[in-house]
């Protein structure tokens, strides 16, 4: 900025929107995504693989249905396995969508109007696809219901000071909240679609879903009262799904588990690896539909720069994971972490300081930071990286937790592989039929960055 | 005998012009009037004299129901319909209800915010008259819109039609019932 000394006004909203949109041409162009009769050919590809692997993971349900839990690789003492690894990863994922949509809109950080859309609906399908494992993992899914509090002829009741029914409650609420937040974020671009479509169905679909919007002042003024309030509830529960997902392990007294420090160590993992995938997302999805005027450079740096931020504090998390379990004077703590570093799991801890600590330092520099493919690859690292700190947390963990003789190594099957591979086609399924289906970026909030939309003030007596 | 209608309306290029002219519809006394833009205009709900409503309110009753709700339904469980000794806790362990409380609090209070806001909007609301007007379809694209019902105490179909025309909108449409 010092180099710069003759700009006088502020750059920042120029460049998170490219100069010359009118409020036509905005809602033109993210309109006609998905009004328009022609499917590009990439999302002809991305949707195909999707719906692959979704045949996958319904075949794979399907056997563990038939089969039981035991087509897994979980047997004593790592119960847990995959199923929890991937649901972790999966509902860190989310947290981006939600800070860009609730804590960004709080602070009033304009750029996130044109990537809280698509970052919301990453959030819902993430948190879908994460909500499967745990379901699954019960070993009769059926029976799910049994994880509320009604009243039943069994005459038990969920036990309240578990840290697995906190989760059951924290996520359906996130799961919820979440929907809640994206619809309303959508019934003034439901009724864009609804007035510009030409067809019937299209009319009359987009017309039920946006209720009738009209635009109007009245509504528009409770409205924004609406998404503060709602932005202003998401931001508590966003910090605090990821803080009862990380009770789950500190409650217990496994070593490597029973630590402090780690709701804000899996919050800010959270975050890190969904930014990796906002930006795995947007990147492709930009250059694919032209839309490099609306998510412009500015929005990949800064989702960047989030990214090496809590990469950082995931690093400093790992610095002192190592720290305390030294400094405690704890055996069982210090084997525990000595048997991450050097054990049966050595080389995918190893791995995940490379993908998580190592690798992300080039982000310091503006060159990685400007160039979409070197981010897209980046951001793919992070989400692998991300994935193998759940497996280390959890598997090594159990896998040799306090008496040798119980020790026993984790090896997943092909149907551990088959299930988490096809909750990513879940995923690349349904994202990619919200792509086509609603408008990616939010219109209205679009409209509202463009110059013209300031109401010039006149002088008055 | 004229058929009756739901009301008059302007239609505006920007913001600036739809601000202005509803400034001008209030300052001259007509009270039943609406605009309708496609994003929100903070200087619009001032001008319509907006800013209060009871959203707050009701999120804050929809969140202190969830509150209790969560808390009372653990400690019915826990002491009085299930009690269960465990790890030799007591029976009101209530630091363990707090995560419950809490994402009850939040639940309730959004559900109550999103359906606040579909009951103080009057949604779902499928049909209104504004949506007879043919070029009412561009509220939502690139066109700003003022409208001046029928049932305001002032108005007065030719006079109101001349007072629209002094603030210079593109074109003046009747709103057909």
């Amino acid at each position: 900025m010092a180099d710069e000394p003759q700009v006088i006004e502020p750059t920042a909203p120029r460049s998170i929107i490219a100069p010359g949109y009118t409020f036509g041409t905005v809602t033109d162009q993210i309109a006609t995504v998905v009004l328009t009769g022609r499917t590009p050919v990439f999302w002809m590809a991305c949707f195909s693989v999707g719906l692959g692997l979704l045949f996958l993971f319904l075949y794979a349900v399907a056997l563990l249905m038939a089969k039981g839990v035991g087509i897994w690789g979980i047997r004593t003492p790592v119960m847990w396995g995959f199923a929890i690894t991937n649901f972790v990863w999966w509902i860190g994922i989310g947290h981006a969508g939600t800070l860009i949509s609730a804590i960004l809109l709080l602070l009033n950080q304009r750029w996130r109007n044109s990537i809280n859309r698509f970052a919301e609906a990453m959030t819902l399908f993430a948190v879908a696809c994460a909500g499967m494992f745990p379901l699954l993992h019960l070993g009769r899914p059926w029976l799910f219901y049994w994880l509320f509090p009604y009243p039943n002829t069994m005459g038990v009741q969920p036990n309240f000071r578990s840290p697995l029914v906190w989760d059951v409650f924290a996520v359906s609420t996130y799961a919820t909240v979440s929907l809640l937040f994206w619809y309303v974020g959508l019934m003034p671009d439901l009724a864009t679609l609804r007035d510009r479509t030409t067809s019937r169905i299209a009319r009359f679909t987009y017309g039920i879903m946006a209720m009738g919007w009209r635009g109007s002042a009245k509504h528009w003024s409770i409205y924004e009262t609406a998404s503060l309030l709602l932005a202003g509830l998401a931001t508590p529960l966003v910090l605090s799904v990821h803080t009862v997902v990380s009770f789950d392990f500190t409650i217990a007294i496994v070593p490597g588990w029973h630590s402090t420090f780690f709701p804000p160590y899996f919050v800010a993992g959270a975050i890190y690896s969904g930014f990796a995938m906002v930006l795995a997302l947007a990147i492709p999805l930009r250059s694919v539909y032209g839309l490099q005027g609306l998510i412009t450079d500015k929005h990949l740096d800064n989702s960047a720069k989030v990214m090496l931020a809590t990469g950082l504090i995931v690093a400093y998390s790992y610095i002192l994971e190592t720290f305390t379990a030294w400094y405690s004077g704890n055996v069982y703590e210090g084997a525990a972490i000595w048997n991450r570093m050097t054990g049966p799991y050595a080389g995918v801890y190893w791995l995940l300081i490379t993908c998580n600590i190592i690798l992300p330092q080039a982000l310091w520099f503006k060159r990685i930071r400007s160039n979409p493919v070197l981010l897209f690859i980046w951001s793919i690292i992070v989400l692998v990286g991300m994935w193998l700190e759940r497996f280390v947390i959890i598997v090594s963990s159990l896998a040799q937790d306090f008496l040798p003789s119980s020790w026993s190594v984790f090896v997943p099957t092909r149907w551990d592989w088959a299930t988490y591979f096809g909750t990513i086609g879940l995923f690349l399924f349904l994202f990619f039929a919200f792509i086509r289906l609603l408008p990616m970026i939010s219109i209205f909030e679009v409209r509202t960055l463009l110059p013209q939309a300031q109401v010039k003030e006149e002088v008055r007596g | 005998m004229i058929k009756p209608i739901y009301g008059l309306m302007a239609e505006f290029d920007n913001p600036t012009g739809l601000v202005n002219a509803a400034r001008a519809a209030r300052e001259k006394g007509y009270r039943k009037l609406d605009a309708f833009s496609p994003f929100p205009i903070e200087e619009l709900t001032d001008a319509l004299h907006l800013h209060h409503n009871k959203l707050p309110l009701i999120v804050l009753c929809g969140g202190i129901l969830g509150g209790l709700t969560g808390f009372l339904m653990q400690y019915y469980v826990t002491v009085i319909y299930f009690p269960i000794n465990i790890g030799g806790r007591p029976l009101d362990s209530w630091p363990s209800y707090i995560i419950i409380t809490f994402e009850l609090t939040i639940l309730f209070g959004a559900i109550s915010a999103v359906l606040g806001l579909l009951a103080l909007c009057g949604l779902p609301m499928p049909y209104h008259p504004s949506f007879n007007v043919p070029r009412f379809a561009l509220a939502s694209r690139n066109r700003f819109f003022l409208c001046i019902e029928a049932e305001d105490p002032l108005f007065d179909h030719d006079q109101t039609i001349a007072f629209l025309e002094t603030l210079a909108p593109r074109e003046v449409s009747e709103v057909a019932h």
